[in-house]
């Protein structure tokens, strides 16, 4: 693993000035946490749904913006920023120049993408916590949850961005995953939809995401948030070996 | 169009040199316009969508008093519409002007003819109107497809979202000229557009939010420009309010075409 940590060294002394972004990217699921507790909680309600009446609106979608928070965390690290050094600065040919190799530039993007959405989850949970959102100890199963999520998104984000030719195509990832952020159950529980939209939203891996980190902190866990993980498992590794696959054709040394 | 049209045209443009400026940006647009489009009807089509229907089922079964017996989506719709006239305001009359504004950008390249800094501006922020206007018709053009709004109370309602999107424009133009760093403009709309826009009575009434909150809020040009659309789209309008709501948004639109004057000038002039 000497390869990829040392592309993940490279990137903290690259980011150590910059590390202040990261409060940005924070900032906007707490808006919306805010947003939602002031003002949209009192017109929900009462979930429908949920079993215990407990259970605020507030209560159900913050694990939803902490599954955001992961991945968009991961996923625009590794599409607009790699799109940069791929594209723009060249940044790999210079690595590939050394001892490192197209797997170890890979790997260690992804882990450093996840040690980004780790970070971003660990303080913005924290908030979470300290809003009084939290209600069960399986809550601590957040951080190895959010961690897979980074880990999916990250790589799917790798094996996206070969395929980017300009900036203009970073609006059609977003015309995919502005959808995806809307009705993944973010806002509200899957029974609002019909049953062949709710078989749909079920396969988006938005939904998984946020089913792995909802169940645990609201205090349910049963067999959904198993198969949530493991579908994030082989999602993100598919989408690694895809990524591997195509780098390995784009960077030719 | 006929050659007198065509002639007649040309000597308008003639005289009025900011239309010059315009007629670059439209022809540039011309190139663009399809992604534009695409995004101006996407975006809301799945905001009213998401939140409008799906979310609205939730708040509408709870029969909460705050909204006065308003389908959600009825008081959500107007709010996107103002709030994504901002967003359109914000995207048009920031970076493009940035990037003019910077050594080899198009705005050094027209000051070097004998057009004066206030006609580039005038020229620009007539082209910024036009993307506001177009992508506020797309809009209601939704929103009555949902049969939200009926198409006269719809076509009134472009007032209000011109009116939205040029008190935002016009500030931001002044500032945006005189920047020198992309990162501030990023910056402003994550820590204050983002904000407004959660804020301002878009998804839900500013009555909810904590006493001092409430009063920063209705100071908001976004709070203005969200309760003057969402009464003229309802059609509960009230005298007062209403121009009170106007008065606002022109105040600081003609505030911001002053101020982007002279940062034209100053900019443009050296």
């Amino acid at each position: 693993m000497a390869g990829p940590a040392a592309l993940v060294e490279r990137n903290l002394v690259i980011y150590r000035h910059t590390w202040y972004l990261l409060l940005a990217e924070i900032f906007e699921p707490v808006l919306y946490l805010l947003s939602m507790g002031l003002g949209i909680g009192a017109l929900v309600g009462h979930v429908p749904g949920l079993g215990d009446p407990s259970v605020g609106y507030v209560d159900f979608v913050a694990p939803a913006l902490l599954a955001t928070a992961a991945m968009n965390g991961a996923m625009n690290e590794t599409t607009f920023n790699i799109y940069g050094k791929l594209r723009m600065l060249h940044t790999y040919d210079s690595i590939l120049a050394t001892p490192l190799r197209i797997r170890d530039v890979a790997l260690g993007e992804v882990a450093w993408a996840l040690l980004r959405g780790t970070a971003v989850t660990v303080v913005f949970g924290a908030g979470v916590a300290a809003f009084g959102l939290v209600h069960s100890l399986w809550a601590l199963l957040i951080l190895p949850g959010a961690l897979l999520i980074a880990f999916a998104f990250a790589a799917t984000g790798l094996a996206v961005v070969t395929y980017v030719r300009s900036w203009q195509d970073f609006q059609l990832i977003q015309l995919v995953m502005l959808p995806m952020f809307l009705f993944a159950t973010t806002f509200y529980p899957l029974g609002v939809y019909a049953r062949p939209v709710q078989i749909a939203v079920e396969c988006l891996p938005l939904y998984q995401s946020i089913e792995l980190i909802r169940e645990p902190s609201l205090g349910v866990m049963d067999a959904g948030v198993g198969f949530a993980a493991l579908y994030l498992l082989a999602f993100g590794s598919a989408a690694l070996v895809v990524a591997l696959r195509r780098l390995e054709r784009t960077l030719v040394p | 169009m006929t050659t007198a049209a065509t002639a007649q045209l040309d000597t308008l443009v003639a005289r009025v040199p900011a239309l010059r400026e315009f007629g670059y940006w439209m022809r540039r647009y011309r190139r663009v316009w399809r992604g534009t489009v695409v995004m101006s009807v996407a975006n809301p089509l799945l905001f009213l969508a998401a939140m409008g229907a799906g979310l609205g089922k939730l708040v509408d079964a709870n029969h909460s008093g705050h909204l006065a017996g308003t389908p959600y989506l009825d008081f959500l719709a107007p709010g996107l519409l103002a709030a994504s006239a901002m967003q359109n305001g914000f995207i048009e009359g920031a970076f493009p002007v940035f990037q003019s504004s910077r050594s080899r950008g198009n705005y050094p390249a027209a000051a070097a003819t004998p057009m004066r800094p206030g006609d580039i501006l005038a020229g620009h922020l007539l082209f910024v109107a036009f993307r506001v206007l177009l992508s506020g018709v797309l809009f209601l053009a939704v929103v009555v497809a949902f049969g939200v709004v009926g198409p006269a109370r719809a076509a009134l309602a472009a007032v209000p979202v011109l009116l939205t999107g040029t008190a935002f424009a016009a500030p931001l133009m002044a500032w945006a000229v005189t920047v020198d760093r992309q990162s501030r403009l990023n910056g402003l709309y994550r820590f204050v557009v983002m904000p407004l826009y959660m804020f301002s009575g878009t998804f839900f009434p500013i009555g909810q939010l904590p006493h001092w909150l409430r009063a920063v809020a209705a100071c908001t040009p976004l709070y203005q420009g969200v309760a003057l659309t969402r009464a003229v789209a309802l059609g509960d309008a009230r005298p007062g309010a209403t121009a009170v709501h106007i008065g606002y948004l022109l105040a600081l639109t003609a505030a911001g075409v002053w101020a982007a004057r002279r940062a034209y000038v100053r900019r443009l002039n050296r």
